[in-house]
């Protein structure tokens, strides 16, 4: 067969390209501001470059380590709460022939269907009342209503993908329906459910609004620290700060990957 | 049957929502009886397993074992063990785990286990699989496991829910057998569902024929096969051929009137709840005889003597499977030596061969 010019090649490379660039662009920039010690206006590349950012970061009397604390306490206990409540209502919607069951399911998406401003300003002036603004409970409450979306919906689907025939074989052999819950279908679901567990702390992670509005500045968590070194110039840390959210994000993303099975991403929203 | 029934259902009927499925249901199971409950799919056999296991709850009547009330009780606390058609097996738990955790719930000791579970292997020749996950294994394997699961627990009653039906049919008829010895060997209570006509008559020792959420009949297989009590039946056992013709009914002889393709044949009436009228007909591919028409005619009294052509021959193993056609029918009649197309032929049905079914009232009693 004779060779032919594709000529396709030519807007497919770009479209390529450009599409690296826009992905890896700012991520590369990202990367060049945590080790540049000084770089301004108009030179391309850092004029030094340096880890004197990162001491000053990981100091003890840095911010970063302590709002790092912060936002994984919150986070972890938001996963905690999250996976409190939809580990029974995911079983609960996949289980029971409940009326309106699309209508429940979709009610865990109106935290996200509204601006979040407005929301979260409302939140801020009752939690100021009841005394929550500024405290870890009241921060892990706004980012369990966000969270929460995500965690029912990946429980419901991972509890339907567990064949009920498989609980049921339990049951007849004796088991009551905890012992059937704990032994056949919590275990059968635990990779969804882990899947969830990490899609809330991930949310709770990388959460601003609500974290800024109900917390700041008692309750400072990453994303504030990274918004306070930003809008002060303070590139360095604030690329710093956004380098340590992307690590468990991309971390988590490649578990992630590994534990929700088609089967269970089938089921979702279902 | 005979004594106390030991698995009890009086006056049952359940559904789904607003449907019913199973409509006042009576049926009486002996301890260590092996019943089957054949019928086609959505007759209601599933459901009256389930609702016996206790995973569907019946809107009225009983269900008892041994004289106790089990109606209100959870599936766990019935004492019965289900083998699911799927198996059902827990995919993260080894063979031994599968079998012995009927037994863990039971707080049995660990060398009681072990040794249970070794037992229900060698049993069900499944010796050295215990540490492989379900996954690695075939299916006759799965459902030997299965089985094994229900039985380790030693329940009072096994329900099996079409076990067989996702096995190759080779298998099938050997686990079939070893199914039934296993079951005589325990002296255990079993209730089989299937829609297997044959596994239905080789395991059990009464069939119980459901259709539409009723018992059609009830009886010990070959009373079934040789004794439909309705056309379903007949024609679920296998006489699958059907003539609409009249009959006269006199005293203790019937008189089968005679129709375009047969003369009248006298028969004696054997019991049958005949009045004179319409009736259906039906008999078995095997239980016809072909003969050329020049041949003498068959010995003894009471057949039926049909003439007609053949229509088509094949070869389905064993005997030769004739279409006869007779006028604008056609029925099936099986012989040993293929007859030519076209050949006019005599179809001689031997009285005992014959179902014969008013067919104003599709559900006769027989008694």
């Amino acid at each position: 067969m004779m060779m032919r010019f594709d000529f396709w090649w030519l807007p497919r490379a770009v479209i390529l390209g450009l599409l690296a660039f826009i992905i890896f662009g700012p991520l590369t920039n990202l990367l060049l501001w945590t080790v540049a010690e000084k770089w301004y206006f108009p030179h391309m590349l850092p004029l030094e470059y340096g880890f004197s950012f990162w001491e000053r970061v990981f100091s003890p009397r840095g911010n970063a380590m302590g709002s790092l604390a912060t936002s994984i306490v919150v986070a972890s206990l938001t996963v905690v709460a999250s996976l409190a409540l939809a580990i029974p209502a995911g079983y609960a919607l996949s289980r029971l022939k409940l009326p309106f069951r699309g209508l429940i399911l979709l009610a865990f998406l109106i935290p996200q269907a509204f601006p979040n401003l407005p929301v979260y300003v409302n939140i801020a002036r009752f939690f100021y009342q009841i005394g929550l603004n500024g405290t870890i409970a009241g921060v892990v409450m706004v980012h369990v209503t966000h969270g929460l979306v995500y965690a029912v919906w990946i429980a419901t689907a991972a509890f339907s993908a567990v064949q009920i025939d498989l609980e049921e074989a339990a049951r007849s052999i004796g088991a009551g329906p905890f012992r059937a819950f704990r032994d056949i279908t919590l275990p059968l679901a635990a990779p969804g459910l882990l899947a969830s567990a990490i899609f809330v702390f991930l949310e709770s992670l990388d959460e601003f609004t609500g974290s800024y509005f109900v917390g700041a500045p008692d309750v400072n968590t990453l994303p504030l620290l990274l918004y306070t070194a930003s809008s002060g110039g303070n590139y360095q840390i604030a690329s710093i700060t956004a380098l340590l959210l992307l690590i468990p994000s991309i971390g988590f993303m490649l578990v992630v990957e590994r534990f929700l099975r088609a089967d269970v991403l089938s089921k979702v929203g279902h | 049957m005979n004594g106390q029934a030991f698995l009890k259902v009086a006056g049952m009927s359940v559904g789904y929502g607003p449907t019913t499925v199973l409509d006042n249901l009576d049926l009486d199971i002996a301890k260590g009886e092996f019943v089957a409950l054949l019928g086609s799919s959505g007759c209601g056999k599933t459901t009256l397993l389930r609702t016996i296991a206790g995973f569907a709850k019946p809107f009225s009547g009983r269900i008892e074992v041994a004289g106790r009330n089990v109606t209100e009780l959870p599936p766990d606390k019935r004492g019965m063990a289900l083998v699911f058609q799927s198996y059902a097996l827990w995919p993260h738990m080894t063979v031994a785990q599968n079998i012995g955790y009927g037994l863990k719930l039971q707080k049995h000791s660990r060398e009681t286990i072990n040794s249970r579970v070794a037992e229900m292997q060698e049993l069900l020749g499944l010796s050295g699989l215990g540490n492989r996950k379900p996954g690695q294994l075939s299916g006759g394997q799965r459902q030997r496991v299965a089985l094994g699961r229900a039985l380790a627990i030693d329940p009072e009653i096994l329900l099996l829910d079409e076990p067989l039906s996702n096995l190759d049919a080779r298998i099938r008829l050997t686990v079939r057998h070893e199914i039934r010895v296993l079951q005589k060997r325990l002296g255990i209570t079993a209730v089989h569902v299937t829609h297997d006509r044959e596994e239905a008559m080789v395991m059990a020792d009464r069939i119980v024929i459901m259709n539409a959420g009723r018992i059609e009949q009830q009886g010990p297989p070959e009373e079934v096969y040789n004794k439909p009590a309705s056309p379903f039946v007949a024609a679920f056992m296998g006489a699958e051929n059907l003539l609409p013709m009249q009959v006269r009914v006199q005293g203790d002889l019937i008189e089968l009137a005679e129709g375009e393709y047969n003369q009248t044949s006298v028969t004696s009436r054997s019991g049958r709840p005949l009045t004179t009228g319409p009736v259906e007909l039906r008999f078995r591919a095997e239980a016809a005889r072909l003969a050329r028409v020049q041949d003498v005619a068959m010995q003894g009294t009471g057949h039926l003597e049909l003439r007609g052509q053949i229509a088509s021959v094949s070869y389905p193993g064993g005997h030769w499977r004739h279409a006869v056609r007779l006028g604008d029918r056609e029925i099936l009649v099986d012989a040993d030596a293929p007859y030519n197309q076209g050949e006019t032929v005599k179809v001689q049905i031997p009285a005992d061969s014959l179902f014969i079914f008013n067919t104003s009232t599709n559900t006769a009693k027989i008694t």
